[in-house]
């Protein structure tokens, strides 16, 4: 092979502008599909013409929740299952961030499964990406509230006798207003899903089934990334707007994937403000608005005052 | 350090008639606080009431989350989002809330936790009073790390160690507890708020150089003080984490860094402990028996020092405000004096271990301990003072 000595890899890379190419090499397995969603995750960033430094990016702990730390944004890598809760801090505290929660399956809805719901309950403002690879990678591959019926992990190690979740079943139950599910195999759609997400207002979330081949493939013999890939192909079906009930995973049975849900509803903060607005009337400053903002509304004000004097 | 006047939005001037938890929320907006993140538990729920009707006209923002993990979690999202935070609870929250202490610990997040104490162990004496986190509170979290732990002991104390608190926390980077009881959070007093520019506030320590540049952690500084601190959205593209760090925050496993980041988060409050305890002591020149206390536990102290001396006995009394860092130099002081040291506290001995400690077989050390639910009798104290002389 003709290595050029004088590369400068980190630089070229294109997606340098997203990573921190200092902390390469990652921790991440060969084949595991938690690459290919940060890729698309970086895609879609780039795509929505969003301001970089007005995303954050918060995860929980897991091999998914390694991701704030390569990611050249604002990022928080919290503690096991507690991304979404810090999410809501950032965000209330700082309402013109665009904040994403990138985590794992274990870490989104085994114990943080509270805050999940809670968040989509108050249809907070978040973008939340769930890497589901159906196990508990980062510790060795035990079983998840999303292993599927019957797959072996290394704490089921005669296989899973419980049931599953279905994520996007739950997030539509709890009041998100937007829900997707991809496959790793489906790079470009992962990618337009997180871009609308993340212009979409309130609570966003985006499943996507992914291998993890050192622990769920290998155990469970089901080849390497590859193979998982290939199952995605033969499996996966795309079936936009069908009712979440319908999108349950058996064990490498079919996988309903698309947009699931998408409308409108006034997010917390909408809420908040709308509230007490009516309550409080005038008196009440709104919560969160820009600099830019506040003026804005405070000319408006003036101009209608002005108008109105004017008319009489 | 940068000391502004507080704002006058948060200053509610004037002399009120309050219980402790209102002064709590008080305090905690007069210090600047515009975020709280609180679920509720008797006997705290006061103070996340307060705050929640005060909000709107101070132009902050109150949510009552799904649990205290999910309060906590929110406080540090808060602080780097810019604000001053805070939380309030009781034993089983205050439990709930210890593995994100830690989080709070390692990135240096600054944030105030109010812990009204009630009985416990589990649910406890849920409505009656306690002081039995004090070692929680020291060693709640799991590794090695260091708080600052605030005991007020009337209403208005309440309002004064909450500003306290908030000023420290910024000051070192360290989530402040205010380790209150139910008898002080539910007891009426008066409680006189200073006006707007009566009331000193300490900023947020800003980084203000370039952009690309900033680090979000300063180790082994002058006294270890602590570096600056931004906000998300600032354009600094910072990254913290709760694993062992470098001063980028970025993870590093090994055990060099390990010690140079550990070291720093406990001699940033060790090597200042000179500057951050604070303590009232009365009558210690002559005396041969010594009463250390905190809380509501001094309050009836005082009446079991006096009546001592009534009866002739030399007797001091030695209230902590500051419970952690603790007053070693000064317990040290005064057991190397005193005949005895007596130990009053709703808990079955707690603080008493550190007094233990520091007097090193110097003097006597008597606990008056108690399992929780009521405050002393100072006849008790009394009796101990008389026992401990003899
Ligand atoms: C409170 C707590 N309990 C347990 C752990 C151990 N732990 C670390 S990662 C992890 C599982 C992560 O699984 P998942 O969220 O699915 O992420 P993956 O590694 O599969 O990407 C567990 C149980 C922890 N860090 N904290
Ligand atoms: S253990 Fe599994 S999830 Fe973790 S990096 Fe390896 S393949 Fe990916
Ligand atoms: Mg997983």
């Amino acid at each position: 092979m003709n290595v050029n000595a004088n590369a400068n890899f980190a630089q070229d890379n294109p997606m340098s502008q997203f990573l921190r190419m200092e902390r390469m090499p990652h921790i991440w397995c060969p084949g595991c599909g938690i690459g290919i969603v940060v890729t698309a995750f970086a895609e879609a960033i780039k795509k929505s013409g969003l301001d970089l430094d007005k995303v954050a990016i918060v995860s929980g702990i897991g091999c998914t929740g390694r991701t704030a730390g390569y990611v050249k944004l604002d990022s928080f890598h919290s503690t096991h299952g507690r991304a979404i809760p810090l999410a809501t801090g950032l965000k209330l505290a700082n309402p013109e961030m665009k904040v994403v929660v990138f985590s794992g399956d274990g870490d989104l809805t085994g114990i943080g499964g509270n805050h999940f719901i809670h968040a989509a309950r108050r249809n907070m403002d978040l973008t939340v990406v769930c890497v589901n690879n159906f196990t508990y990678g980062m510790t060795g591959g035990q079983v998840t509230p999303t292993t599927p019926h019957t797959a072996n992990a290394s704490t089921t190690p005669f296989g899973n006798y419980e049931y599953p979740f279905s994520l996007p079943f739950l997030a539509d139950a709890c009041g998100a207003t937007y829900v997707a599910r991809w496959t790793s195999l489906h790079a470009r759609q992962i990618s337009a899903s997180i871009k609308e997400a993340l212009n979409h207002r309130g609570f966003s979330f985006i499943e996507v089934i992914a291998p993890c081949t050192t622990l769920y493939q290998r155990r469970n013999r089901l080849g390497d990334g590859l193979d998982a890939l290939e199952y995605y192909q033969n499996d996966a079906e795309i079936v936009h707007d069908i009712d979440t009930r319908l999108v349950d995973i058996d064990y490498q049975g079919k996988i309903k994937v698309g947009k699931f849900v998408h409308k409108e509803k006034p997010t917390y903060l909408d809420n908040v403000n709308q509230h007490y607005a009516n309550v409080l009337g005038d008196e009440y400053q709104l919560y969160g608005k820009t600099t830019p903002e506040r003026e804005a509304e405070a000319k408006a004000k003036a101009e209608a005052e002005a108008a109105a004097k004017g008319a009489v | 350090m940068r000391k502004v006047k507080a704002d006058p939005k948060g200053v509610l001037e004037g002399p009120h008639f309050m219980d402790g938890d209102h002064a709590l929320a008080e305090g905690a907006l007069a210090a600047g606080c515009r975020f709280f993140a609180g679920y509720p538990i008797t006997p705290s729920t006061e103070t996340a009431e307060r705050f929640a009707e005060r909000c709107p006209e101070a132009g902050g923002l109150f949510i009552q989350m799904e649990d205290e993990i999910a309060s906590i979690a929110a406080l540090i999202g808060g602080a780097w989002g810019g604000q001053k935070v805070m939380t309030v609870t009781s034993g089983p929250g205050f439990s709930l809330m210890m593995e994100n202490l830690g989080l709070a610990c390692m990135t240096e997040t600054p944030m105030v936790i109010a812990n009204v104490q009630r009985g416990g162990p589990s649910t406890g004496l849920p409505t009656l009073t306690a002081q039995q986190e004090m070692m929680q509170a020291r060693w709640g979290s799991h590794g090695d790390y260091r708080v600052i732990a605030l005991v007020p002991d009337s209403p208005q104390e309440c309002f004064d160690l909450a500003i306290e608190a908030f000023n420290l926390s910024e000051t070192y980077r360290v989530p402040v507890l205010i380790m209150t009881d139910e008898t002080v959070g539910h007891m009426h007093e008066k409680v006189v708020i200073p006006p707007a520019d009566k009331i000193e506030v300490v900023e947020r320590n800003w980084y203000t150089g370039p952009k690309g540049e900033y680090k979000p952690y300063k180790f082994g500084d002058k006294n270890y003080m602590p570096g600056p601190m931004v906000k998300v959205g600032d354009g600094h593209r910072f990254h913290i984490t709760g694993l062992v760090h470098d001063e980028r925050g970025y993870p590093q496993a090994t055990v060099e860094a390990g010690k140079i980041n550990i070291t720093h988060i406990i001699e940033k409050i060790d090597s200042n402990r000179d500057k951050i305890v604070r303590f009232e002591a009365d009558q210690l020149d002559d005396a041969e028996v010594v009463v250390v206390s905190y809380g509501i536990t001094s309050r009836i102290a005082i009446k079991a020092v006096m009546d001592a001396r009534k009866q002739g006995i030399k007797t001091g009394n030695f209230r902590m405000i500051t419970a952690w860092p603790f007053p070693e130099k000064q317990i040290r002081e005064i057991a190397s004096k005193v005949k005895a040291i007596v130990v009053p506290e709703i808990n079955y001995g707690q603080m008493v271990m550190e007094v233990e400690r520091l007097a090193a077989g110097k003097c006597k050390v008597v606990s008056v301990n108690s399992t929780g639910g009521a405050v002393h009798d100072p006849k008790e104290i009394l009796a101990a003072i008389k026992e401990a002389r003899s």
